[in-house]
């Protein structure tokens, strides 16, 4: 799909073959949409100015080097910010049209429709059951028969042929690719609605990292995914849609800022880039 | 134009009220009460100093009314319960500084001794075994202390072996024996200081030439001297602040000791003495219990806002 | 040429030769500082052995069942420690109940909840500190005010112990607890809250239990401690001489550490030996608990 005569973009940049593109509408349906956001820790600003809708049922990727607020940004969209001292939002974070950080907002129900997975395997010191049920047992969801959503859940995370006859068993048990799959299988139990990544195969060995990008395919019909990723290939695998970011450096402070470069359709952003800094680090001539 | 999308809410949870704002939790008044029960608890340390702030005060300011500052201060006759009383509190003050003086005679060098050899001589399994014994000696109880110290160490080593000139009690015995009891408390801090020396430290001067006793003297022990005086201080607030074994071994005259081998009452020693008699509430045997107390807790307090601030220090530097 | 004896600006450096047959660590000076380094272990170690023998020794005579079923009396040969035992039960099984769990809930509020850059709580931490090095008998006397205030008369009773003693070891258990909830990884506590739990619910469903260990550890030690005390509880009047049961929480009782004060302080060598044999059931108590709570240790506690 590609003719690389002006394009510097490195031939080893392998895009699978798009037949979703071709469903996929130019603008995102929004379900979560970020406006002109900036995000404080104290007096030092971390990201500035973003400005992102994010897709229903896709894959957006957030790329680029590090120390440009990739994170930060990812963990305003499910207000785990909140937790660190001196963080501070402004702008607006909208979620179905309303405002997240509105005043009569709570928090820890954000948290339950925006569920985070971690970048390194972070299972509670439980059996692999009571992992899964935990979610639902403290944001009180009635449930009807736990161990059909347990199963379900860990289906949903193609966990459930591996660890069906230990359950009972302690979660420390797994390897590091199965307790990822186990922290998005306990992510999935809230029947959340968006589920949100930071980096989470760069702790796995390469196997595992498959498993989860084939598995983050197959979630995508049901939940919304946004990943930070700092492997541009991965982000070329598996997303729809890619926010490029790069940090510029205040003069004065030498603080590092985070400005959104570019967005779009993955294919367009490896391809076809339109801002020259994309452009740079597509072709690794940077970062 | 954007469209937003909508899924999740009231259709696919059934389960939650629908309301204008899909965020509305749930009101956690639980949650509210427990943390006003945990705050609570928290507050409760405060209410303890101040406890004892309002609990010492009050009768020392009945006990001031009676007795003038400076007699008490720097008086040098301390008999509260004679008809002609006095209230001096001199001979406390010198007794309690000699059982401290005495104690860390013994103590210092044999805490830091030990902890010289476990933080640079001794191999990891011989420390994993070492430092546990060494906390037993914290871990006994003082009366049992009190009580080697008299039967054993004034009695037997002092009157019967060495044929000192003293009598039934001596500050010596007590000191010493409190001194013995102190050793793993300089002995831990100090290790600790010791070893939070970093190693590249005493490489640099193992590079140079140096032995091992050459870079633990002159390296590992000034870098770790703040720790180490940091330990030195509450040794010295331990000593101050401890009652049976002084209180069995020291003697119960209150006197101004001149010499070791004679007996003493310090202030802990009279406190607990007093305390076993009947006092009135309200009298002026009672408020002299607290007036001695607060002098007690006054200068633990200094001692120990000195040590806590040499362990800052130490902490910061590594 | 030789270079040997090179010199710096005047200096000269001693030249010695390499294969010399001596070791540098093994100069005079550095062997009798080693040896004076094993003297003070070998000093310290050879007090405690003293002490554990001297009591085993003198209070020979009077391990016999004696020493736990009888009541003190006016003649060494007939006395037993029961009162004590039971008294030291009851005092320390009070003063549990009272002081853990408002040990506990203080740390939680300090380590989980409580804003730490907040001048007022880094006042509580320094405060906590300072808690702990106050000396035992000043809690004695803290006590007494107290109850001196609520008018009560007779102060030698189970709860006026355990209220004294509970204060004394409340700063322990905090500072003890408090490093048991921080050896918790954070991972586990995010991942709890990016669920959708609330902070209580991730402290009281992961936090805690994960620290309880490290917290029961901390708590037997404290309490071990406040077994072998005896100075606050003097200046609440407890040397009396008991020669009943302690049956409640208003009774008059008697400690372990306090029976061998009142024995130790009685001229007839008689009493000096209940006094060691005393000691010896003392010291026996306190390594059952020490040693529980380092099994709990080294058993459950998590390596994260």
């Amino acid at each position: 799909m590609t003719d690389t005569t002006e394009s510097t973009t490195a031939p080893t940049m392998h895009l699978q073959a798009r037949a979703a593109d071709a469903f996929l509408p130019d603008e995102p349906r929004g379900i979560l949409q970020v406006e002109n956001v900036d995000v404080y820790y104290g007096s030092f600003r971390a990201v500035t100015d973003v400005n992102l809708k994010f897709g229903l049922n896709e894959i957006t990727a957030l790329i680029g080097p590090s120390g440009c607020g990739k994170s930060t940004l990812l963990r305003s969209l499910n207000r785990m910010n909140d937790l660190v001292d001196g963080a501070r939002v402004e702008g607006k974070v909208l979620f179905q049209g309303e405002d997240m950080y509105g005043p009569k907002v709570d928090p820890i129900e954000v948290r339950r429709r925006i569920g985070m997975v971690f970048q390194k395997p972070n299972p509670f010191p439980k059996s692999i059951y009571d992992n899964i049920a935990y979610g639902p047992r403290v944001t009180g969801m009635r449930v009807s028969n736990m161990d059909d959503l347990v199963e379900e859940a860990l289906t949903k995370a193609a966990l459930w042929n591996e660890v069906k006859d230990k359950l009972k068993q302690s979660a420390y048990g797994l390897s590091g690719g199965q307790q990822q799959r186990l922290c998005i299988a306990r992510t999935i139990a809230v029947k959340p609605d968006v589920i949100l990544m930071d980096e989470p195969c760069s702790a796995l060995d390469p196997i595992a990292t498959t498993r989860i990008e084939d598995l983050m395919h197959d979630l995508r019909n049901d939940y919304t995914i946004v990943i930070v990723t700092h492997n541009m290939q991965q982000a070329a695998r598996v997303a729809d849609r890619t926010a490029f970011f790069t940090a510029l450096a205040d003069e004065g402070t030498g603080d590092r800022t985070g400005v959104l470069v570019e967005y779009g359709k993955t294919t367009q952003i490896f391809e076809h880039p339109v801002d020259q800094r994309t452009e740079d680090y597509i072709s690794g001539r940077f970062g | 134009m954007s469209t937003i999308a909508s899924t999740g809410g009231p259709a696919t949870r059934p389960d939650l009220p629908v309301t204008a704002s899909q965020f509305l939790g749930r009101r956690r008044y639980g949650e509210i009460a427990i943390r006003l029960f945990l705050r609570i608890a928290a507050a409760i340390t405060v209410i303890t100093t101040v406890g004892i702030l309002i609990a010492l005060a009050i009768p020392s300011i009945g006990f001031f009314a009676e007795v003038p500052v400076f007699e008490f201060l720097f008086g040098t006759r301390w008999a509260p319960r004679f008809a002609d009383a006095s209230f001096g509190v001199v001979p406390l003050v010198t007794a309690t500084a000699w059982t401290t003086v005495l104690a860390l005679l013994v103590a210092v060098p044999l805490g830091l001794g030990a902890a010289i050899f476990l933080a640079e001589y001794a191999r990891p399994r011989a420390r994993k075994v070492l430092k546990p014994i060494l906390e037993i000696l914290a871990g006994v109880p003082t009366v049992v202390y009190g009580y080697f110290a008299l039967q054993f160490v004034q009695t037997t080593v002092f009157r019967e072996w060495l044929q000192l000139p003293t009598g039934a009690f001596s500050v010596l015995a007590a000191g010493v024996v409190m001194g013995v009891m102190i050793v793993p408390t300089i002995a831990s801090i100090s290790e600790d200081a010791m070893s939070a020396v970093p190693q590249s430290m005493r490489q640099g001067s193992a590079a140079l030439g140096a032995n091992r006793m050459q870079t633990t003297l002159r390296v590992v022990f000034p870098a770790a001297l703040s720790g180490i005086v940091a330990a030195i201080v509450l040794g010295i607030s331990r000593a101050v602040g401890e009652t049976m074994i002084v209180a069995i071994a020291a003697g119960n005259q209150a006197r101004i000791v001149t010499n070791p081998l004679e007996q003493g009452q310090t202030m802990t020693g009279f406190i607990a003495n007093a305390a076993l008699g009947d006092s009135r509430v309200g009298s002026l045997e009672y408020d002299t219990l607290f007036a001695v107390g607060l002098l007690l807790f006054l200068i633990t307090l200094l001692i120990n806002f000195i040590s806590i601030r040499f362990v800052r220090r130490f902490r910061e530097i590594y | 040429m030789s270079t040997i004896g090179s010199t710096i600006a005047g200096t000269i450096r001693p030249e010695r030769p390499l294969a010399s047959g001596r070791n540098g660590e093994r100069r005079p000076l550095s062997l009798i500082f080693l040896m004076l380094l094993w003297l003070s272990l070998l000093i310290a170690f050879g007090v405690l052995v003293t002490l554990v023998i001297t009591i085993i020794i003198d209070g020979q005579g009077q391990f016999s069942w004696r020493l736990f079923t009888e009541f003190p009396a006016s003649d060494p040969d007939r006395a037993g420690a029961r009162p004590a035992i039971l008294g030291s039960a009851w005092v320390i099984g009070t003063t549990a109940v009272m002081t853990i769990p408002l040990g506990v809930a203080a740390a939680v509020h300090l380590e989980e909840f409580a804003d730490k850059k907040n001048w007022f709580n880094r006042m509580i931490e320094l405060n906590v500190q300072n808690l702990a090095a106050v000396p035992s008998i000043v809690y004695g006397l803290l006590a007494l005010a107290f109850l001196t205030m609520l008018g009560v008369r007779d102060k030698n009773i189970v709860i006026a112990g355990a209220l004294a003693l509970s204060l004394l070891i409340l700063p322990v258990i905090i500072i003890s607890t408090r490093e048991a909830l921080r050896a918790v990884p954070q991972e586990i506590r995010q991942g709890s809250l990016a669920l959708g739990a609330t902070q209580w619910q991730t402290t009281w469903r992961q936090t805690l239990p994960s620290a309880v260990p490290g917290i029961a550890t901390g708590s037997i030690l404290a309490l071990s401690r406040a077994l072998g005390e005896a100075a606050p509880l003097l200046v609440l009047g407890a040397l009396v001489f008991v020669s009943f049961d302690p049956n409640g929480l208003l009774s008059g009782y008697t400690t372990l550490p306090i029976q061998i004060f009142n024995w130790t302080g009685r001229p007839q060598e008689g009493f000096h030996q209940l006094a060691a044999a005393t000691s010896v059931v003392l010291l026996g108590l306190l390594v059952i608990m020490n040693g529980l709570a380092i099994t709990i240790r080294n058993r459950y506690q998590k390596r994260w």
